[in-house]
């Protein structure tokens, strides 16, 4: 497969596997409230991951002369094996508690409201168009995350201590983020993709300044996790699609 | 089977016009049209294409508006129809109309503000109900992607304001 399908691709699982899973918690939220934001996020990131799934299927069908079964977005969310997956190893983290639920989302947020902004720039016009489109609702997901870590990390001992280990649990996972797999490197110099590693910067300044308002500390550099975006999981990745794929697999091309 | 007429512009009107009766699913006193969700439409001949914008990315009502729209032409008498999504220029609640707006009040949801004026947004938004402006913010997610949830200080009524985007 192209660079410009793979790269297509690892937007979308970024988004298809996040989505899943902040969508675990629907019906266990701490109240009532946040259960609906969590889930609105949940199915904000759904919206973007079925906008770039159709778009790769579309250039999927293009590239291939007489595809024995044309692709569609189904196939590419429910038929696709975990190696096949190129979302980074963050969104496949475990829920854990709130807090850890809160800071991943924190973390990704930032990172992808960066990502948007440049790439509604790009000069493929239709990922420019899905990005400026999502980048409204990316803003909220933004500032409600913000809330939250700044709630959790100023609250009580409790509260804090859990977004400690949240922190521990995470911040190895945020590095890759800012590495440009092959296919990104590919698409930089067409004006194609954005060069993730020109984000990193204003990432870290972000999070230094949510994380010095929740008085919680900066992580020291420690090592980083990378191989999400080449295929290479972490043993989450499996279950997460066992339950994610299990109707289409069990039930090959059933509808309702 | 109604008369189709000749007439391109005519019928572009009549087109129009048939879509002012497709409603949204969610908020069904708002058509398509009052929502902004209608970009275009135009005659090829015997086909009549009607582009149409997601209000949200993941708006689940899409598809079934798209269904909608084709039902309502045909029970007119257009038998081609061809219905594209398009995402650009991005759909904004600036392009909600003022008769929209004023429907979205008297159904129970606030109207959202004008882009322009979305920093001062916690001193306009007004209760629906008793039209205070003493009002607050619950959340930023309500009972669907579009909408916040806001209570107000001096009914104590809870309500939807449609987020401005």
């Amino acid at each position: 497969m192209n660079h410009h399908i793979n790269y297509i691709l690892h937007l979308a699982d970024n988004a298809l596997i996040l989505s899943q899973r902040n969508s675990e918690w629907c019906g266990h939220g701490p109240i009532l409230e946040q259960d609906i934001a969590i889930t609105n996020i949940s199915l904000d990131l759904l919206g973007q991951a079925r906008n770039f799934y159709q778009y790769a299927a579309e250039l999927i069908n293009k590239s291939t002369s007489q595809p024995i079964k044309p692709s569609t977005e189904d196939l590419l969310a429910y038929l696709r094996t975990e190696r096949e997956f190129k979302n980074c190893l963050l969104v496949e983290q475990p829920n854990g508690d709130w807090g850890q639920t809160i800071l991943r989302q924190h973390f990704f947020s930032t990172y992808q409201f960066l990502l948007y902004q440049k790439l509604q720039q790009s000069k493929d016009g239709q990922l420019a168009a899905i990005a400026a489109k999502a980048l409204k609702e990316v803003t909220y997901h933004v500032q409600w995350c913000k809330e939250w870590v700044v709630r959790l990390g100023n609250g009580t001992a409790e509260s804090h201590s859990r977004m400690l280990h949240a922190i521990d649990a995470l911040w190895s996972y945020t590095g890759e983020l800012f590495e440009n797999a092959e296919y990104e490197l590919h698409l930089i110099n067409e004006g194609i993709s954005v060069d993730v590693n020109l984000l990193k910067n204003e990432w870290q300044q972000k999070v230094n300044e949510i994380f010095s308002e929740a008085t919680l500390p900066l992580p020291e550099k420690v090592f980083m996790h990378t191989g999400g975006k080449q295929g290479i999981h972490t043993e989450y990745l499996g279950f997460i699609l066992t339950e994610l794929q299990y109707m289409q697999k069990t039930y090959p091309g059933c509808e309702w | 089977m109604v008369n189709i007429s000749s007439n391109i512009e005519t019928r572009e009107k009549e087109i129009w016009k048939i879509l002012e009766s497709v409603t949204d699913p969610e908020i069904p006193v708002l058509t398509i049209v009052d929502l902004g969700i209608v970009r275009n439409v135009k005659i090829n001949e015997e086909e009549v294409e009607v582009s149409i914008t997601p209000t949200y990315t993941a708006c689940p009502a899409m598809d079934m508006i798209a269904v909608n729209i084709r039902l309502a032409l045909l029970e007119n008498g257009y038998t081609i129809i061809k219905i594209t999504t398009v995402l650009s220029p991005v759909w904004t609640t600036d392009w909600i109309s003022e008769t929209g707006k004023e429907k979205l009040k008297r159904y129970g949801i606030a109207p959202p503000l004008s882009s322009l004026d979305k920093d001062g947004q916690t001193t306009v938004i007004q209760c629906p109900q008793c039209r205070s402006d003493n009002v607050h913010l619950i959340s930023q997610f309500g009972s669907t992607a579009c909408k916040a949830l806001y209570q107000c200080d001096d009914c104590k009524e809870p309500f939807d304001y449609f987020k401005c985007h």
